[in-house]
């Protein structure tokens, strides 16, 4: 392959592109649908029309975002055979498994159910709608476990053994897959879901009280979406704290570009806003930011959950050391040895290969024994030069600002929401609090996306931590065709997603046109 | 011992589901409908009938993906990577399909209910006679090495490697291509049946759908005998895996005909299968109201589908032949996930029959109200 990069690049951008699209429905679906449950649940307690109303018109807004999460949900898991074909043959024995178990257990009820709930009126007992629609949020939640256990394998592979007849590596541990890593992932992306949904319902229902059209369901649907919204909210905020601790144990050069960190510190300070130094590398002198701001002794709280903890940088984890609990100076493995190590254990494996061809089972075993040594650095051996194990510093900086920024500003959001909501007519009367939560709608979704882009371009350059590179993951394909299909892509998901917002808009305008107390249609 | 054990197991399972799949392909023919429908109400019947199905086909191309991935890794990588074309334009046209129900009639849809029923015939046609062609891949075979050594090549390190056309050359190969028409066709006659049993109240429209299942049950039949009678004469492979996962690949004329009959319960299946097709079609045609023939023309594909995949994987076959290095063919001994793996997957795939069940309930529930002209009228929750 003589432009293997360039069709790494875009394999990547395609990958990216599926990704971020996709990602900009599936929060809402998880979301909306527990939001709609829950209505549902209180209307058949309540026998109420106006809340048969309220299910139904954040139904119709579900029905339109599902469909084409769906479509997305659909090309990122093709993908990781069309454009990564090395990686689906590598770890597919392991990754492979959650993706069947989701497909088996979670996709049916999801695509069973959502039928029964937007057609099943009347065709079905109300009792049965219901668990219908309560099994639609279900089946959407469990989808997301297996993808996120199987994407949280690929930062923290473990369960596993490689195997040099194969040249692959297989499961040996099925639970290990649930590791800390795994769990804390699940539970963030699933609440930060529920978060954003409710910052969606509150801003659709603001829109309403700024119309002042059915006014009662407006403040309705912000009670509900905001108490869903703010404990999703609160419990994302606590699962990333766990993921923060979770990254400093196993990921550490990851937390250090989150936080542009290239040299090491003892009760660090977290840039609360910054921006990093383009020109900073590992092994130059360079100011590590071009300005920041630092909360004292923010990061090794934030990693370590202690004031004085040492949080090592780039450099550090480069050069191979940090220092332990005692305040001791330790040597890890510098990344310079770890593609010595890496390419010796590329030496075995060929070495294995030739000795079984000739059936020499002295050397195959000596092979192995080598392969065993050194296979932890596996990855590596792909590299030539310490830079290409550095992740992206500026992106992955900026994206966890954003969203911890954006982050703590949504809590803000709910609290005055709810506040408002129930403080008599405040949030009726306050125009310029309903554009504030009108205005802020898109800025969740911002948060949302940064949250991916730390998690995955902090990891690169690997797409299985220490042991497959993204440049030997892909499929041996033209670059033109990734570029081709790349654009390809990008057109019809952009065609598709200014159909999707046009026609919520054209439906939440011609909808708050009726009496949302009784239009149960 | 274990292992091929689960090794068939799994294969016996991704038939399973490639059954199920080609018969839920009905949705798809109902789409390749629509275009010529004119009767704006008769147009809503199919896309609503077809509506409350689609994501079950949908759902079901999915977890075949998935439980393909997890069981016979080497085959996603090999013929997902590799005949990217192939795959790139079935994903496309599933992509369209996915919005098309939910936004042709809302308004705001910004480009117009006839652009989303162009998508659904795309959707129909395209995914219809590709996925076709790529059934016929499993017999008929696609350019590829499989060279695991190449791992550590750091110039060129992948391990699977196709011919340069990507799928290109599998398309336009005129043995797929007639499996892939039959397979469009078998799905519109699906469709007329299935809206013969899932609509009352128009008995005109009934007619025309009894009409044209058997104009469409016609052209499949010749189709369906053209491919068969290919693949029987075809010469294929008698291959053995050896210990190092290469396969020792021998030429062998008549080799499908063999396989359904040497391993005869291929055959009978495959025989009851088309039998239970043919019987559904023409009692559905020659009856004045039978409106049961779905159920034996869907029995019946699944039991002919599920024959094929069997005759393409079991005995001394590889299911994914290569025409560049028979040495490098797949076959379910060589392509498979570990015994661990596997093991650990079928005792999830217990839950196969709860799932199977709780989809019969709803579909029995939802399709205990028959869909009528009327419902079209009145109600406001339609496609």
């Amino acid at each position: 392959m003589d432009d293997l990069m360039t069709v790494v690049d875009w394999s990547r951008w395609q990958f990216a592109l599926t990704a971020i699209y996709h990602w900009l429905f599936v929060p809402l679906t998880l979301g909306l649908s527990l939001i709609v449950a829950v209505m549902e649940s209180i209307y058949l307690k309540t026998k109420s029309e106006k809340w048969l109303a309220a299910t139904k018109f954040w139904m119709t807004l579900f029905g339109i975002n599902f469909a084409i999460g769906i479509a997305t949900g659909l090309i990122l898991e093709f993908e990781f055979g069309t454009n990564w074909s090395n990686y689906s043959w590598f770890v597919g024995d392991i990754f492979g498994a959650p993706l069947a178990i989701e497909g088996l257990v979670a996709f049916f009820i999801e695509a069973t159910f959502v039928a029964v709930m937007f057609f099943g009126w009347g065709k079905v007992s109300p009792r049965f709608h219901l668990v219908s629609t309560w099994m639609t949020w279900f089946g959407a939640s469990v989808s997301a476990l297996w993808i996120l256990v199987a994407n949280a394998w690929m930062q923290y592979p473990v369960g596993m053994e490689f195997d040099p007849a194969q040249m692959r590596n297989v499961m040996n541990n099925f639970w290990e897959l649930f590791s800390g890593i795994a769990v804390n992932k699940y539970m963030h992306a699933v609440f930060s879901g529920w978060a954003l949904s409710g910052v969606f319902v509150i801003g659709v229902s603001a829109w309403f009280l700024y119309k002042n059209r059915n006014v009662a369901f407006a403040n309705r649907s912000i009670k509900v979406g905001g108490w869903i919204g703010l404990i999703g909210l609160l419990l994302t905020m606590w699962t990333g704290d766990g993921s923060a601790v979770e990254v400093t144990k196993h990921q550490p050069m990851k937390l250090a570009a989150m936080e542009g960190l290239y040299h090491g510190k003892q009760s660090a300070g977290i840039v609360a806003a910054g921006i990093v130094n383009p020109n900073k590398t590992w092994n130059n002198d360079e100011d590590e930011y071009l300005f920041d701001i630092t909360v004292p002794y923010g990061l090794s709280i934030l990693a370590k959950h202690d004031v004085n903890a040492y949080v090592p940088g780039i450099s550090d984890i480069v050069k191979g050391y940090t220092i332990n609990e005692n305040g001791d100076t330790v040597n890890t493995v510098s990344y310079e040895e770890r593609i010595r190590q890496g390419k010796l254990a590329h030496e075995a494996l060929r070495a294995y290969d030739t000795a079984r061809a000739r059936q020499d089972e002295a050397a195959m075993d000596s092979a192995v024994n080598m392969l065993r040594q050194y296979y932890p650095y596996f990855g590596y051996g792909y590299f030539d030069s310490v830079e290409e194990a550095i992740p992206p510093v500026g992106l992955t900086f900026t994206s966890f600002r954003i969203m911890v920024i954006l982050g703590s500003y949504f809590l803000l959001y709910y609290i005055v929401a709810l506040l408002a909501v129930y403080k008599g007519d405040w949030l009726e009367k306050q125009k310029w609090l309903q554009w504030i939560a009108m205005c802020s709608v898109p800025f969740m979704w911002l948060c949302s996306e940064a949250g991916w882009i730390v998690a995955e371009v902090g990891r690169q350059p690997w797409t299985v931590q220490d042991l497959l590179p993204t440049k030997a993951a892909i499929s041996e394909i033209q670059s033109g065709s990734v570029i081709l299909t790349f654009w390809l892509f990008a057109l019809i998901f952009t065609v598709l997603l200014i159909a999707e917002v046009n026609i919520m808009v054209k439906q939440v305008k011609k909808r708050s046109l009726t009496n949302l107390e009784t239009d149960v249609h | 011992m274990a292992l091929e054990y689960l090794q068939n197991y799994w294969w016996c399972l991704i038939s399973v589901l490639g059954g199920i799949l080609v018969f839920l392909l009905f949705v798809q023919g109902g789409q390749s409908l629509l275009l010529t429908e004119k009767d704006k109400v008769r147009k809503e019947l199919i896309v609503n009938s077809m509506g409350r199905k689609w994501e079950l086909t949908f759902t079901t191309l999915v977890v075949f993906g998935g439980a393909f991935f997890a069981s016979f890794p080497l085959f996603y990588s090999t013929s997902f990577g590799g005949a990217y074309w192939l795959w790139i334009l079935i994903l496309f046209s599933f992509i369209v399909q996915a919005v098309s129900y939910e936004y042709r009639n809302k308004q705001g849809n910004v480009y117009g209910t006839k652009t989303y029923d162009t998508f659904l015939f795309i959707n129909a046609f395209v995914g219809c006679i590709l996925l076709g062609v790529a059934v016929s891949m499993f017999f008929f075979g696609g350019k590829f090495t499989v060279i695991r050594g190449n791992l550590l090549d750091m110039h060129s390190p992948v391990i699977s490697q196709w011919d340069s056309s990507h799928g290109f050359e599998a398309i336009f190969n005129w043995r797929n291509l007639i499996l892939g028409v039959a397979v469009l066709f078998l799905a519109r006659m699906q469709a007329c049946l299935y809206m013969m049993n899932n609509i009352s109240g128009d008995d005109e429209f009934f007619e025309r759908l009894k009409s044209r299942a058997f104009l469409n049950g016609g052209i499949f039949v010749v189709f369906f005998l053209w491919f068969l009678t290919m693949l029987c004469t075809a010469t294929g492979y008698d291959a053995t895996t050896n210990n190092d996962l290469t396969v020792t690949a021998t030429e062998r004329p008549f080799k499908y005909f063999h396989q359904l009959t040497h391993l005869w319960w291929t055959g009978m299946t495959l025989i009851i299968g088309v039998v239970l097709v043919l019987f559904g079609l023409l009692k559905s045609c020659f009856s004045k109201k039978f409106t049961k023939g779905i159920w034996f023309t869907g029995l019946g594909t699944f039991l002919a589908v599920v024959a094929l995949f069997w005759a393409a994987g079991y005995g001394d076959v590889a299911f994914y032949p290569s025409l560049t290095d028979p040495s490098s063919s797949l076959t379910i001994r060589n392509a498979s996930s570990s015994e661990f793996t596997l093991k650990a997957m079928s005792y999830v795939s217990i839950v196969i029959p709860f799932v199977l069940a709780y989809i019969a309930y709803v579909w029995y529930s939802m399709d205990n109200k028959k869909l009528t002209p009327e419902e079209m009228e009145t109600t406001t929750h339609k496609y």
